[in-house]
Parts: C-alpha cells; sequence; structure tokens
C-alpha cells in the first residue's frame, strides 16, 4: 500500500477498534446481553487466535520441500517455552530468534 | 500538582504493564519498518489504533493490499474479545463525565485486567486515577513502537524471519486461550476452518473465509461445544 491507502486503512481500524470497545456501553446498558452473543464472546477469541497462528503462515508453501518444517519447529519451539517458563516476552523473543537463526543460516 | 496522589498510584500500578508494552511495541515498530513503511505509520497507529494484535495483523493488510470492507470486518473480529470488557466496567465508568470515551478507547486487554483487579481506594479522585492509568499505558505503547520504528530505519541489520514474531504472538496468546477455557473444540474449529480456507481460496481473502467458515461451524456443533468437559 502506498502512505494514502495506509491512513485511509488506519482510519477504519482506528474507528472500527473503538466501535468494538464502545459495544457493551451502547448496547447493554440496560439489559443483558442475548445467548447468542454471549456464546460467541465464550468460544470465539480461541477460534480466531488459531485462525490467526495459520494466517501468519499462509505464503508458507507446505506441499514442497521443506514442507514448512521451519515454520513449525518454531511453532514447536514458542509453545514449549510458554509452556515451561510461561512469560510471554521470552516466548516471543526466543521463538523468533530461533526462527530467524533457522531461515537465515539452514538453507 | 492537583492530582499528584492519583497520578503516583496509577503510575505503580502500572509498572507491570510498562515492561510489556514498550518491548512489544519496539518489535511491532521494528517489524513494521523492516517492509520499508515510514517510521511514522508506527506512532500514527499506536496513538489512533491503540490495539496489539490489530496492528501487528494490520502490518500484513498493508503488505497484501487488503480491500477497506474487508479490513473492517477481520479488525472487528479480531478484537470481539473486547467488545464485552465494557460489561463489567459499566457502573465504574459511569461517573467518569467527559473522561468516559477516552476510558473506553484505552481499554486493552491489559489496562482491562488492571481496572478490574484493582482495589477502590475512597481517598483517590477515581476518574482521574483511571484516566491516568489509560494513558500510561497508552504512553508506553506509543514510546516503546516509535523507537521500534526509528531504530530499525537507522540499522540495516538482516530482519528475513522478524514477521515470525507475529506468529510466536498468537500461539501464546492461544496457549493463554487455552489455559482460560479448557475446551479443545474451539481451536479444531479454527484449524479445520483454516485449512479449508487455505485451500479453497486466494490468500488474500483467507482470513475473512476462514472467519465465516468458523462461525458456520460454531452454530452447527454448539450443543457439543458446550458439553465438552470442561
Amino acid at each position: 500500500m502506498n502512505n494514502y491507502e495506509i491512513y485511509l486503512a488506519i482510519a477504519v481500524m482506528s474507528v472500527v477498534n473503538y466501535l468494538t470497545r464502545v459495544f457493551p456501553f451502547i448496547f447493554f446498558r440496560k439489559h443483558e446481553p442475548p445467548k447468542f452473543v454471549v456464546y460467541i464472546e465464550t468460544y470465539f477469541p480461541p477460534v480466531i487466535m488459531t485462525i490467526l497462528i495459520l494466517y501468519t503462515l499462509k505464503d508458507i508453501d507446505f506441499s514442497n520441500a521443506p514442507y514448512g518444517l521451519k515454520e513449525i519447529l518454531g511453532v514447536v519451539f514458542t509453545a514449549f517455552l510458554h509452556l515451561w517458563l510461561k512469560n510471554y516476552l521470552v516466548s516471543i523473543f526466543s521463538g523468533t530468534i530461533f526462527y530467524m537463526i533457522l531461515v537465515q543460516y539452514f538453507v | 500538582m492537583k492530582y499528584e496522589r492519583e497520578l503516583k498510584k496509577a503510575f505503580s500500578t502500572s509498572i507491570p504493564v510498562m515492561m510489556g508494552y514498550t518491548v512489544l511495541g519496539f518489535a511491532f515498530g521494528l517489524l513494521l519498518v523492516s517492509f520499508n513503511y515510514d517510521w511514522y505509520i508506527a506512532p500514527l497507529m499506536s496513538l489512533f489504533i491503540y490495539a496489539g494484535a490489530l496492528q501487528f495483523v494490520a502490518i500484513g493488510f498493508f503488505n497484501a493490499k487488503v480491500g477497506l470492507v474487508d479490513i473492517a470486518i477481520a479488525s472487528w473480529f479480531i478484537n470481539i474479545r473486547q467488545s464485552f470488557y465494557g460489561l463489567s466496567l459499566l457502573k465504574r465508568f459511569k461517573k467518569t463525565g467527559s473522561f468516559k470515551n477516552y476510558l473506553i478507547f484505552g481499554l486493552t486487554d491489559e489496562t482491562y485486567a488492571l481496572l478490574t483487579t484493582i482495589k477502590d481506594d475512597k481517598q483517590l479522585s477515581k476518574k482521574h486515577y483511571y484516566v491516568f492509568l489509560t494513558a500510561l499505558n497508552q504512553s508506553y505503547w506509543f514510546i516503546g513502537s516509535t523507537l521500534g520504528a526509528l531504530v530499525g530505519t537507522g540499522l540495516s541489520f538482516n530482519t528475513e524471519g522478524l514477521e515470525f514474531s507475529l506468529t510466536a504472538l498468537f500461539v501464546v496468546l492461544c496457549i493463554e486461550q487455552y489455559k482460560n477455557l479448557q475446551n479443545i473444540m474451539p481451536f479444531l474449529i479454527g484449524l479445520i476452518a483454516s485449512i479449508c480456507a487455505l485451500i479453497l481460496v486466494p490468500s488474500d481473502k483467507m482470513l475473512i473465509s476462514s472467519i465465516g467458515i468458523s462461525l458456520i461451524l460454531l452454530f452447527l456443533f454448539k450443543k457439543k461445544i458446550e458439553n465438552e468437559l470442561r
């Protein structure tokens, strides 16, 4: 995108982001949210997080060598660190550096 | 200063967030300029959007030249968890007057967590305390991302693979979600929906299609999901 398109995109995201946060203050001030809204609220966040992991890997070619092996290793390494040390900054940074070493020094 | 006590209390409460926001913001700024965007895009985004995950994903939107309608829909769903934070703050925010809009704008995951877990101190002016806390948190994010963008523009090191920080961020968030929910079904739905979308549609429509497919699956398997052992 050029800068002009980026400004438009930032404007759209700013408005939508504010709307998501102001939503309950507008709609649920007087009555409880309907059941299906509560259902989406409970179960959609894990769905979108899973989708976003695959979304960030959408341009990786899994059908030819090395079959996305570096990405899979990176994800496993990050998950392992996070389950072990439970520190999200450590997990994100070490995972990224691990992956950068893989793509920069191993062909 | 008139509200010095409120500012001091807000500052000490915000210290845990300071570390996280500066470092993660720095990574965001670094990643943004690694794709050759101007450095001042980072502070602009941190000022007006102010949402961690969304700002990271936005870099992908810029790269892929995603359309504005798709951006709007995807942003809504990425931030949907935040659509319900307000529910538990309706009362607290009632008497905040002209600050209310800013407080709502600044409701990130971390600010929400601080606002709902702190004990109220009768002696403090609450609305000023809330505003200081929200503004301090945003300033950490703003400073971190601006520094990252500036440093990234000045440095020329090999950034290949830096984009993985985004994947790593979502892996971590996913694990945290699982700890809260203890239910594997939504993760399977996300996985199946993404794989279908990866196979069936061009990659620039992947996010929006996955969201659509997963919503259908969520409602088709509503009973099974809710009955899953928690």
